[in-house]
C-alpha cells in the first residue's frame, strides 16, 4: 500500500484535480455557461495565449506567478506545521503580521538597500515566527488546542495590524504611504520581460523557502524529530526526543513561512501597507495548497502554482462571461476530492490488479 | 450426527496473500472446536467469513445441513451465530444491561423496556453462571467480566454456535478456570463452540478437537485425546518447538536498581504506584506478576522517564535519582521494551531504518552537526535487521506499519538490545506473538541476562514469568505483594496473590 507512496499522492492530487474540473464543467452546463470559456480563461492565465484571438501576452504570467507567490509560502507554512501533526489555521494571522513587519522597516528606516530589503524581509518572517509562537507556547505548555488559539489570533492581527499601520507617519484610513524603494522587492527587469505585469523579486525568497522547507524536513535531525513528533508524539516522547519544545519550535517556523508570504504582499505586490478590517484568506487558501501538495515542498510549489493560476483567471473569466464564484467552486471541490482520498485510493486500488501488500489478518 | 457447521474450500484471497487456502471444516453439535495457528495464519479471517465480515472468493458454507450465504454479521446472527472479539466492543459509561441490549433493544411502544432487558439478562447469567451484575457500569468491573457481559450479548441474541477469539488472553488463571466452566455448561445446554486461540494448555483442558492452520491452509483436524501439546506445536509452526527455555542458573551480580517506597499517579491523578519496593540485580530476569492495571504501567513508564515519581527513592546502579527523564534514558543504560510496540515502540509511519535509529539519531555517526547521515544510518538498520532477523517486504525501506507484528516486536527488541542497555525493562515483550517469535524474542532476553543486564521482566502471561524469571514479584494494586523463587511456588498460589485474596505479611514483601 505504502510502496509507491510518492506516486500515489501524485496520482491523487490529480485525481482531485481532474475529478473537480470535471463537475465544474457539469456546474457550467447545467447553468447555461459556456465551459470552454472557462478553458480559455485558465490557458490565458498560465500560458498567456489568448486561443480565441490568437494573440500572447506575457503579462498574464507574470500575474499569475506573481499571485502565486504569497499561496506557496502559506502553503509551505501550513504544510511544515502537518507535518508535526500541528493545524496551523492562523498563517492568515501570520501573514497580516509578517506584512506589518515588512511595512514598519519600510517606511520607518532609511537605509541602502542591501541592508533594508533583506531586513525589511527578515522581520516580516521574524513577526510572523512570533506570532505563531505564542499558540506554539500555550500549547506546549498548557494543552491549549492550537486552532482555537490561532483562529482568535487571526482576528487579533487583523486589528492590531490596522491600528499599528494608522499610527504610521502620513497613514489615511486605507493605507499608509509608500514604502522607501530600497525596502521594495520591485523589479524593473521583471516587470519589462512581462509587459507590465507586478511580477517581483519575491519569487527567489520563495525558491529558498522550498529549499529550506525540505532541508530541515527531509535531511536535519530537527526534521527527523519534527517528523517523528508529527507521526506519534507517544514514541517520540519514548525516544526521549522533546516533544513540547519540537512543538513549539514548529510553530515558529511555520510562522515564519507565513511572515514572508506577508512580505511578498506589501513589498511585492503592493508598494505600500493596506489598513484592511476583513481577511484576505491567504491563510485558507494555504490550507488547500498543502493539502493538495500533500505537505511535500515540490507538491506544495505545484499546487500554489495551480491555486495561483485559479486565483489570478477570475477577472479574465468574468469578462468572458464566467462567474467568478466558479473558480471558488473549483477550489472547493479540489479540496473535498483530496480529502476524499481514502475513497479515491480505494477505488483506485480496486482497478490496479494486485500489486499492493495488505495484511491478511483481521 | 450431520455437523451444525460446515466449510467446504473457503479461499479467501487479500491482495498479495491468500489468507484462507481452501479450507475445510466442520463443527460437530455440543463440541468445543478449538483452532489453532500462528498469527497470520487465517484462524481470524476463516471466522470472519463464517461471521459474514468477509466474503470468501470461493467455497461453501453449511449450517444445519442447509447451504447458506452469510454476506453480513446479522444473517449470522440470523443463524445462531455468534462471536465474542478478542478486543471487547463496549461502550464504558452504559451498565451491563444497556450494553448487551444494544442494538436488539426490547421495546414497550418507542421506549427501551429496561425492565424486560433486565430480567432477561439476570436470567441467562443466571442460567450460566456467569455472575453478571445487570446494572453495573462496564468501567467499574474487571476484564474477566467484560468478557463475560460480550459472551452474554451473544446468548443474548440466542446464538447456538458461538465463536470465541482467544478469550483467555487478558485472563488471570482464576478467570480461566471459570470460563473453562462456562464453556463445559454451553456444552451441556447443547450449544457448539469454536474457540481460535494459539495456547495449547487451554486446548488440551477444554476442547474435544482441534484443528491447525498454517500459513493459510489446513494442515490437520485431531481428536485432543488423541495428540499431545508437543504434536499440536510442530503441526502448528511446522518444526519442533521448545517450550522450555534452556537457560543456565542465574549469576546475579550488584544491584542494579533499587526501589524503595515508590509513589506514582496514573493519568488520572489518582495513586497507581503505592509505596512499592522492589531490587533487581545484575544478571537475573526478575517477572513481575499481576493483573492488568495494578500499577504495572505507571511503574515502567516512571523507570523509563515517561512518567513523573510522585515521591520514593529509586537508585540506579548506585545514584539516585529523583526524576528519570526520557531523553537520559538510553544514557543511563536503560533499555525498553514497551508494552504497547505501536504506540510507543515504533513509529509506523516511518519506514524501518528511520526506526531503527529512533534513540541514537542524534549521535556520531548517524548525524553530524544536525545533518542526518543516511549512508551510516542505512547500514547500521541493515545490520541490526540481519542480526535479529526482522522481516519485511522491501527490507529496511518498507513502512513499519506493512510489517507483521511479531517482526515489529523483533525490531524493537534488536534495537533495544544494541544499546548494550544495563538495565533492561520488557513490558509484555511477546504479546500477541505466536510461538516461532516468542520464542525467539525469549531466548535473546535470557542471552542479555546472561551478560549480566538486569531484566525486568512485566508480564501478564503466567506462562511466561514461570519460563523466564529467576525472581518472581507479583503486584497487586501497586505494591509487591509477594515475591518467590519460580520453583517455589505454582500458578495458583501466584494467581491468589494477584488477586489480592492472599494476605502477606510485611516482613515478606521487605525481604529479597
Amino acid at each position: 500500500m505504502k510502496k509507491s507512496f510518492k506516486n500515489n499522492q501524485l496520482v491523487l492530487s490529480l485525481v482531485a484535480v481532474l475529478a473537480s474540473f470535471l463537475v465544474a464543467i457539469l456546474v457550467m452546463m447545467l447553468t447555461g455557461l459556456n465551459p470552454l470559456h472557462f478553458f480559455v480563461a485558465l490557458i490565458r492565465t498560465f500560458s498567456g495565449y489568448d486561443v480565441l484571438r490568437g494573440n500572447f501576452n506575457p503579462r498574464y504570467i507574470g500575474e499569475f506567478l506573481q499571485t502565486s507567490l504569497p499561496l506557496i509560502l502559506t502553503g509551505l507554512s501550513i504544510g511544515f506545521a502537518f507535518r508535526t501533526g500541528m493545524f496551523n489555521i492562523g498563517a492568515e494571522g501570520q501573514v497580516i503580521m509578517g506584512s506589518l513587519g515588512a511595512v514598519c522597516v519600510g517606511i520607518l528606516f532609511d537605509l541602502p538597500i542591501f541592508i533594508h530589503l533583506p531586513l525589511a524581509v527578515l522581520t516580516a518572517a521574524l513577526f510572523g515566527a512570533l506570532w505563531a509562537a505564542i499558540p506554539g507556547i500555550l500549547k506546549a505548555k498548557f494543552g491549549v488546542h492550537e486552532v482555537v488559539v490561532t483562529i482568535m489570533l487571526n482576528y487579533t492581527a487583523l486589528y492590531l495590524s490596522a491600528y499599528v499601520l494608522k499610527l504610521l507617519p502620513g497613514s489615511d484610513n486605507q493605507k499608509t504611504v509608500d514604502i522607501a524603494s530600497t525596502a521594495l522587492l520591485r523589479s524593473d527587469f521583471l516587470r519589462s520581460i512581462t509587459s507590465n505585469s507586478r511580477l517581483h523579486w519575491g519569487f527567489i525568497v520563495v525558491i529558498l523557502s522550498i529549499l529550506v522547507f525540505r532541508f530541515i524536513i527531509d535531511k536535519t535531525t530537527f526534521g527527523y524529530e519534527l517528523r517523528a513528533v508529527g507521526f506519534n508524539p507517544s514514541a517520540s516522547e519514548y525516544a526521549g526526543i522533546k516533544v513540547n519544545s519540537r512543538i513549539v519550535y514548529a510553530m515558529i517556523i511555520s510562522g515564519a513561512f507565513a511572515g514572508l508570504a506577508g512580505a511578498m504582499l506589501s513589498l511585492g505586490t503592493f508598494d505600500y501597507g493596506r489598513v484592511m478590517f476583513h481577511f484576505e484568506n491567504y491563510g485558507f487558501d494555504g490550507i488547500s495548497v498543502a493539502l493538495l501538495g500533500g505537505n511535500t515542498g515540490l507538491g506544495i510549489l505545484l499546487s500554489g502554482l495551480l491555486f495561483g493560476i485559479l486565483k489570478s483567471s477570475q477577472t479574465m473569466m468574468q469578462s468572458l462571461g464566467i462567474p467568478l464564484e466558479i473558480v471558488n467552486i473549483v477550489s472547493g471541490l479540489i479540496i473535498l476530492f483530496v480529502a476524499m482520498q481514502y475513497g479515491i485510493q480505494a477505488l483506485l486500488s480496486r482497478f490496479s490488479k494486485g500489486k499492493e501488500r495488505e495484511d491478511g489478518s483481521v | 450426527m450431520e455437523p451444525i457447521v460446515e466449510l467446504r474450500g473457503i479461499t479467501k484471497r487479500f491482495p498479495g496473500i491468500i489468507a484462507n487456502d481452501n479450507i475445510d471444516l466442520t463443527l460437530e453439535k455440543g463440541e468445543v472446536l478449538a483452532l489453532l495457528g500462528e498469527n497470520g495464519a487465517g484462524k481470524s479471517t476463516l471466522m470472519s467469513v463464517l461471521f459474514g465480515f468477509y466474503h470468501p472468493d470461493a467455497g461453501e458454507i453449511f449450517v444445519r445441513g442447509k447451504k447458506v450465504d452469510i454476506s453480513n454479521p446479522n444473517i449470522a446472527y440470523d443463524l445462531g451465530i455468534g462471536m465474542v472479539h478478542q478486543h471487547f466492543k463496549l461502550i464504558e459509561n452504559f451498565t451491563v444491561t444497556e450494553n448487551i441490549i444494544l442494538g436488539d433493544e426490547p421495546r414497550n411502544w418507542m421506549m427501551v423496556d429496561m425492565k424486560v432487558a433486565r430480567e432477561r439478562v439476570r436470567e441467562l447469567s443466571e442460567t450460566y453462571n456467569l455472575n453478571v451484575d445487570p446494572d453495573a457500569k462496564i468501567e467499574s468491573i474487571s476484564v474477566g467480566m467484560q468478557q463475560r457481559v460480550e459472551i452474554l450479548k451473544v446468548l443474548y441474541r440466542d446464538a447456538e454456535i458461538i465463536i470465541l477469539d482467544e478469550p483467555t488472553a487478558v485472563l488471570t488463571p482464576q478467570e480461566i478456570e471459570e470460563l473453562m466452566g462456562i464453556l463445559r455448561n454451553f456444552v451441556k445446554e447443547g450449544k457448539s463452540v469454536i474457540m481460535i486461540t494459539h495456547k495449547l494448555k487451554e486446548i488440551m483442558a477444554i476442547a474435544d478437537r482441534v484443528s491447525v492452520l498454517r500459513q493459510g491452509k489446513m494442515v490437520g483436524t485431531l481428536k485432543v485425546s488423541e495428540t499431545s501439546e508437543e504434536e499440536l506445536a510442530e503441526l502448528m509452526v511446522g518444526r519442533k518447538v521448545s517450550f522450555e527455555i534452556d537457560k543456565e542458573p542465574a549469576k546475579p551480580g550488584e544491584v542494579a536498581l533499587e526501589i524503595e517506597d515508590l509513589w506514582v499517579k496514573d493519568a488520572r491523578q489518582l495513586d497507581a504506584v503505592r509505596g512499592l519496593n522492589l531490587s533487581i540485580r545484575e544478571g537475573e530476569i526478575l517477572g513481575l506478576a499481576g493483573i492488568d492495571g495494578n500499577g504495572q504501567r505507571e511503574l515502567v513508564e516512571a523507570l523509563t522517564g515517561l512518567r513523573d515519581i510522585d515521591r520514593g527513592r529509586v537508585k540506579l546502579f548506585g545514584t539516585e535519582y529523583q526524576q528519570i527523564r526520557s531523553e537520559e534514558r538510553t544514557d543511563l543504560g536503560i533499555g525498553h521494551i514497551p508494552e504497547d510496540r505501536q504506540k510507543r515502540g515504533l513509529i509506523l509511519d516511518f519506514k524501518l531504518f528511520e526506526n531503527m535509529l529512533l534513540e541514537k539519531y542524534e549521535s556520531e555517526p548517524y548525524s553530524k552537526n544536525g545533518i542526518l547521515q543516511f549512508p551510516a544510518i542505512r547500514e547500521k538498520a541493515q545490520e541490526l535487521v540481519e542480526v535479529f532477523d526482522v522481516r519485511s517486504g522491501e527490507g529496511i525501506d518498507s513502512f513499519v506499519r506493512t510489517m507483521s507484528g511479531g517482526n515489529q516486536q523483533k525490531a524493537i527488541v534488536g534495537r533495544e538490545i544494541d544499546l548494550s542497555p544495563r538495565l533492561m525493562i520488557a513490558s509484555q515483550p511477546t504479546r500477541g506473538l505466536d510461538v516461532g517469535a516468542i520464542e525467539y524474542i525469549h531466548s535473546r532476553l535470557v542471552e542479555l541476562r546472561d551478560q549480566g543486564t538486569a531484566v525486568l521482566l512485566v508480564s501478564f502471561e503466567l506462562d511466561e514469568i514461570f519460563n523466564l524469571s529467576d525472581r518472581i514479584a507479583v503486584i497487586y494494586q501497586g505494591r509487591i505483594v509477594g515475591i518467590r523463587n519460580p520453583h517455589d511456588t505454582d500458578e495458583m498460589e501466584l494467581g491468589l496473590l494477584m488477586s489480592g485474596s492472599k494476605e502477606i505479611k510485611d516482613e515478606e514483601i521487605i525481604q529479597e
